[in-house]
């Protein structure tokens, strides 16, 4: 289930991008973080005991939601925008 | 007056009103700011393409916000904008910034005014690190920045003006908040009172928003301790302790914070002297009332340099602003400056009220009352029993000396989240006073750079 539910702002083009393999859509102004857990409850699995994250802050400060794309790049959710043609790994 | 080149760093409301009071002056300041759009946090403006009126993204506060923002507008063309862009080293005459796009540069200042801004100030407790989890700060962002909500579902807990805030901008969004749960007590709030007069139209709002989710049907709990978050993987239910019985919701998020915590890297390293702060319970540069620090050249407005609020923000930033100004040859307007200090000095009497009205939970809970499993970083998963266990065997008296041992707040946000935790159990340990543990000292780079920024780095 989703951990994130838009309640405004709905009338923005549509994005896509792959999360997981799997084709998405998000909205054009959606942060990396947005577009991810409107879909999912988590951005990542952190790498010292396995357990998802969501992300802390939201303002770049706690650095717990960085995320890598297909090809290793690491991206912080909340201050990166989504993409279109994005290629995104929560796993 | 010309070969001056002062940088202002941040563009919230102190950063924007020192910068105007520099044009004023004929001055042409840098400002660097990480954040898109100008306007900090309180004054956070959306993406370009949201279409919400200011009226709803700011409530009570949407004129100030507005009066902000045009501001902003107006000098944007007399100021060397540099939007998206991290500092992330700062040196005795230059700042190592890095663009949005990984780009690195190198930039020179004569004078050097910080307006960073503040962050949640946390205490980790049972189940933090659950997806579902986040700050007062990241809740309000989600709404503000973005037009969703985390939930739908959600308890806010912990203290501070924010804490009802977001909480009443949450259910009027369409949220369920299954509570609003205050570590501090309605006798706190009563005994602060005197000093709350003194910021009559905060207390006003606060009223208002309480009354709001009372005539809602909000439940509403003081004087709490939070237990744990429920949930394997995302935020089932929500734990607490009040009126020595313990009690529990369901919940799919959990939005936390225990009021604000000042961003302070940037005059650490540049070396400014610090002094522990007990109404902060923080260590924090030192400052007079005129924004000057312990270092010529170098000035500090703002939730930065000690938590006051947005107006106090724009105030100092002016403060700030011609007090670089006078040092620098201007003559000074003595009038607006005796003026600008009465009223800082005027909310600083409200902050104390506030103080008094959302006291920060008792220093066992953060510190001795942490199991020994429970992970104090988000970072490293770094536990509370393994700091302790650092004090007793090894002898540890001093948090640098702790953190290069078990490696707290070596991690990716430097000890922003966990520093205070570190801080409390290492000095209920000794059984000593937050401050005799000293504090972390900070290092460059003050948030994480990709190593090809390193690597590029030219003049500019």
């Amino acid at each position: 289930m989703a951990l994130l539910q838009r309640v405004a702002e709905t009338h923005r083009q549509t994005v896509d991008f792959i999360l997981d393999g799997q084709p998405c859509q998000a909205l054009v102004g959606d942060t990396v973080l947005t577009a991810v857990l409107i879909q999912r409850d988590r951005l990542r699995i952190e790498e010292f005991n396995g357990a998802p994250r969501a992300g802390f802050c939201l303002m770049g400060a706690c650095q717990d939601c960085w995320m890598l794309t297909e090809d290793g790049t690491r991206l912080r959710a909340c201050t990166s925008f989504v993409v279109a043609g994005m290629r995104l790994v929560s796993v | 007056m010309n070969n001056l080149s002062p940088v202002i760093v941040g563009a919230g409301p102190a950063g924007i009103r020192a910068a105007a009071t520099l044009i004023a002056a004929g001055l042409k300041p840098v400002v660097v700011d990480e954040a898109i759009k100008a306007g900090g946090q309180i004054y956070r403006q959306p993406p370009d393409g949201f279409t919400r009126p200011k009226s709803s993204l700011y409530g009570f506060e949407s004129r100030k916000a507005d009066r902000l923002h045009h501001l902003f507008e107006a000098i944007r063309p007399q100021i060397d904008y540099r939007p998206g862009t991290l500092v992330w080293n700062a040196g005795a005459d230059h700042l190592d910034l890095m663009a949005s796009d990984g780009a690195a540069a190198s930039l020179g200042f004569s004078h050097l005014l910080l307006a960073t801004g503040a962050t949640d100030r946390v205490q980790p407790f049972d189940g933090w690190l659950t997806p579902g989890v986040f700050t007062l700060g990241a809740a309000q962002i989600a709404l503000k920045f973005q037009g969703s909500i985390l939930g739908p579902r959600i308890a806010f807990a912990g203290t501070g003006p924010l804490l009802y805030l977001v909480a009443y901008q949450y259910a009027k969004a369409g949220a369920d908040v299954v509570g609003v749960f205050d570590t501090a007590r309605f006798a706190d709030k009563l005994a602060a009172l005197p000093g709350l007069l003194h910021g009559i139209g905060h207390l006003a709002k606060g009223m208002y928003y309480v009354a709001w989710l009372r005539a809602h049907g909000v439940p509403m709990y003081g004087g709490i301790v939070p237990l744990r978050v429920e949930g394997e993987g995302r935020v089932q239910g929500f734990a607490w302790q009040g009126g020595g019985r313990t009690k529990r919701v369901d919940c799919d998020a959990v939005a936390f914070g225990l009021g604000l915590r000042s961003e302070t890297q940037l005059a650490d390293l540049l070396g400014c002297r610090f002094a522990y702060d007990d109404l902060n319970r923080a260590w924090l540069p030192e400052r007079s009332l005129s924004g000057r620090t312990s270092l010529a050249h170098v000035y500090l407005a703002g939730d930065g340099a000690g938590i006051a609020g947005a107006d106090a923000a724009e105030l100092a930033g002016e403060r700030a602003a011609l007090a670089l100004l006078e040092d620098a040859g201007h003559v000074a307007d003595r009038r607006r400056i005796a003026l600008l200090e009465s009223r800082l000095k005027r909310i600083a009497k409200f902050r104390h009220g506030l103080e008094r009205a959302f006291p920060l939970p008792p220093a066992d809970w953060g510190g001795a009352a942490l199991a020994d499993d429970l992970v104090l970083c988000r970072c490293e998963a770094i536990t509370a029993g393994s700091l302790r266990q650092a004090a007793r065997d090894l002898g540890v008296t001093e948090l640098n000396r702790l953190k290069a041992l078990t490696r707290i707040g070596m991690g990716r946000c430097q000890g922003r989240i966990c520093g205070a935790a570190a801080t409390a159990i290492l000095a209920a340990e000794l059984q000593c006073a937050p401050k005799a543990v000293g504090r972390l000292r900070g290092q460059a780079p003050v948030k994480p750079l990709p190593v090809v920024t390193l690597g590029r780095e030219d003049a500019a």
